[in-house]
């Protein structure tokens, strides 16, 4: 798995909230049997027109932003359980997303990937949306090892709650399979008493 | 100490518990189809593993595959590929599939119970987020993503943090032309499409109880829907009654076995929920949606909440789901005409379901401006519709009967509903573009569907059934 320790990005703001993983990546397009390329369909009907060509409008279609830091509205990745949300989102370049809430499901998914997310306060949500209409390119920091994110221009910073264990997983890319199989005598043994 | 249901059956399945991290939980059976497991055979390859534990895995086809002319190769390319690449990993990897053409084959959820697979007391996933519906028997059941799959794959286990506990009672009794499809359609639209995230839900309380079990599993199977990764039921008699006899059910000494570790299978009076809520029966309307979310439903009488009364950071939010919808907010539905009536779904797509549709429009017609798709759950429920003599009365009305699969839930097959048509489904999910691209979504029970295929416009079913 890829690890993750700290980063310092612009970020792309999503302000909507109840994204759901079908817009996120339509279901029509979870034809693919590997891991790689969901991102090219990365929010599909947001950013194409039905004859394919770009909706200037929508943000990441617009060149004012960029980074590896999404940060969008409560209830990010709710709905369907397809990994191939976090995947889409990794494969588009971010390495983070930040919201005020996350469905399980997503939330679960992407930590398994390598794919940070943090949950903020509304309040620190709002704060960020209010650097990034000050300046296009505001930068935030995050920082795993210390559980805070920080806006770069004002200084404004946020602590992070993150499971002792998955952050461990992350800081050292390593996964749940891993994990498990080395107890699998555990498992062998549960079988046997049950 | 006394327990909640899900604890004690979260508590039976524990393979180690260790302070800071999450418990190594057993998984009795696993469900896979063919669109979120691919990537995890593949990570078995990559890491020269084999499958643990093939024999408590169990496959179907059924999000991506056609539902005319099922035995014919599938015409699309890549929805073949993938299905194809089903059977071939299954084939090596040494697991039961009941693919296209097999009598088993169904909707992931559908077959589960009917073939007696889903039981009390058992942990079950699939990656899929409607997992959640083999909860009406008792079980802990969730859906999952294509990592774990590969964790369950290699493991028979997963890691897992124990979730917070939430009970639901619904009390009381249903009025006329009201079902368990407006009954959890309901409680979303209170609690919101997040209001359940972090919890197991336990539904209880009489009109819960009064309910078979395939309503009992269709509002299990919603439980997702606000954020919930599972729900359950206490099984009960009328669990136990439906299980006896089934394909794979346990039988003989087995069963009595089975009976009586299933009936210790119940929270306990005293026990503690770290949250419970009551509805009444009474309370509740033949329900319809009228937004971007399972949580923005109301009585079918009802007026489209203003925008003006939601709070002021979800304004925004609200009104792009009313713009997307075409709907003006205060306004009511009754009346608006209907492209399309689906009538599917893992959450309504049972026997049940099409009898209590064709019970309704027997001797009815459609209406012109409505195409109308019946898409059963699984072969066994087709086999049964037919045998029923239910196909014929669908015929009669101008109701295409299909095959079985996912269908126009989800539209990854060619059963997408055209952009700016209005589809009246009884599916889970109306989320912008779900039954296809720029699709408009209303959610509601079989009974409205079939009165909303009758008449061509948003109707009061209750209206219907006085006048019969």
């Amino acid at each position: 798995m890829k690890k993750f320790e700290k980063l310092t990005s612009a970020i792309v703001p999503l302000n909507i909230e109840n994204i759901d993983t079908d817009q996120i990546i339509p279901a029509r397009f979870l034809k693919a049997t590997t891991r790689e390329g969901f991102g090219e369909n990365l929010f599909r009907d947001w950013r194409y027109n039905g004859d394919h060509t770009l909706k200037p409008d929508f943000v990441l279609n617009d060149a004012t932003y960029s980074g590896q830091i999404l940060v969008a509205g409560k209830n990010f990745g709710c709905g369907s359980s397809r990994e191939h949300a976090a995947w889409a989102i990794q494969d588009a370049g971010f390495d983070v997303v930040i919201s005020s809430f996350f469905a399980d499901i997503f939330k679960g998914n992407a930590l398994n990937n390598g794919l940070l997310p943090i949950q903020v306060s509304e309040d620190f949500l709002s704060a960020i949306y209010t650097a990034v209409g000050k300046n296009h390119k505001a930068q935030l920091d995050v920082d795993l090892e210390k559980q805070t994110v920080t806006i770069v221009d004002s200084r404004e910073q946020a602590d992070f709650e993150i499971n002792a264990y998955k952050k461990s997983c992350l800081i050292n890319g390593y996964d749940d399979i891993d994990f498990i199989l080395n107890q699998k005598h555990l498992i062998a043994a549960f079988e046997q008493a049950k | 100490m006394s327990k909640t249901l899900v604890e004690k059956i979260w508590d039976a399945h524990v393979v180690k518990s260790e302070t800071g991290f999450p418990d190594i939980l057993y998984i009795d059976t696993h469900l896979i189809h063919e669109v979120t497991s691919p990537q995890a055979f593949d990570g078995l390859r990559k890491r020269g593993l084999p499958v643990f534990r093939p024999q408590q895995t169990v496959a179907t086809a059924d999000h991506n595959v056609p539902t005319i002319d099922q035995l014919l190769p599938i015409k699309e390319e890549l929805s073949r590929y993938q299905v194809d690449m089903l059977t071939k990993n299954c084939a090596e990897f040494g697991i039961e599939l009941y693919g296209l053409g097999h009598p088993f084959q169904g909707i992931v959820h559908v077959i589960g119970p009917e073939l007696g697979i889903t039981l009390p007391g058992k942990t079950m996933v699939c990656g899929d987020s409607h997992t959640s519906t083999h909860g009406a028997f008792g079980a802990i059941a969730f859906g999952i993503g294509t990592s774990q799959v590969e964790q369950v794959f290699a493991t028979q286990c997963l890691l897992q943090q124990k979730p917070k506990t939430m009970k639901i009672e619904v009390n009381g009794t249903l009025g006329k032309g009201v079902s368990a499809k407006d009954i959890i359609l309901y409680i979303i639209s209170k609690i919101s499409a997040a209001g359940g995230t972090g919890y197991f839900i336990e539904y209880a309380g009489s009109a819960i109880e009064a309910l078979s079990m395939e309503a009992r599993m269709t509002i299990c199977n919603m439980s997702i829907e606000m954020g919930a990764r599972g729900g359950l039921i206490a099984p009960d008699q009328t669990t136990f009654d439906y299980i006896k006899g089934r394909e794979f059910a346990p039988a003989g000494a087995a069963w009595d076995k089975a009976l009586a570790y299933w009936k210790t299978l119940y929270s306990d009076a005293d026990a503690k929920f770290d949250s419970v809520l009551t509805f009444k029966a009474e309370d509740i309307a033949p329900m319809i949606t009228y937004g971007t979310n399972p949580g923005m439903g109301m009585g079918i009488q009802e007026n489209i909440p203003a925008t003006s009364s939601q709070p002021g950071k979800e304004q925004l939010s609200y009104q792009k789901a009313l713009d997307y919808m075409g709907f003006d907010d205060d306004s009511s539905l009754i009346g608006k005409p209907v492209d399309y009536v689906f009538i599917g779904s893992c959450t309504n797509s049972r026997i049940e379901d099409l009898r209590e549709v064709a019970e309704f429009v027997k001797g009815k017609q459609k209406a012109e401006n409505v195409t109308v798709w019946i898409v059963p759950g699984s072969k066994q429920v087709e086999q049964q519709a037919i045998n029923e003599g239910l196909d014929q009365i669908f015929e009669k009305a101008g109701f295409q009967l299909r095959e079985p699969g996912c269908s126009a839930c989800l539209g990854m097959n060619e059963d997408k509903i055209p952009a700016g048509k209005y589809c009246v489904s009884t599916s889970n999910r109306n989320f912008e573009g779900r039954q296809g691209p720029d699709a408009r979504t209303l959610l509601v029970s079989p009974l409205t569907a079939a009165a909303a295929a009758v008449t061509g416009k948003i109707t009061d079913v209750r209206e219907m059934l006085t006048k019969a």
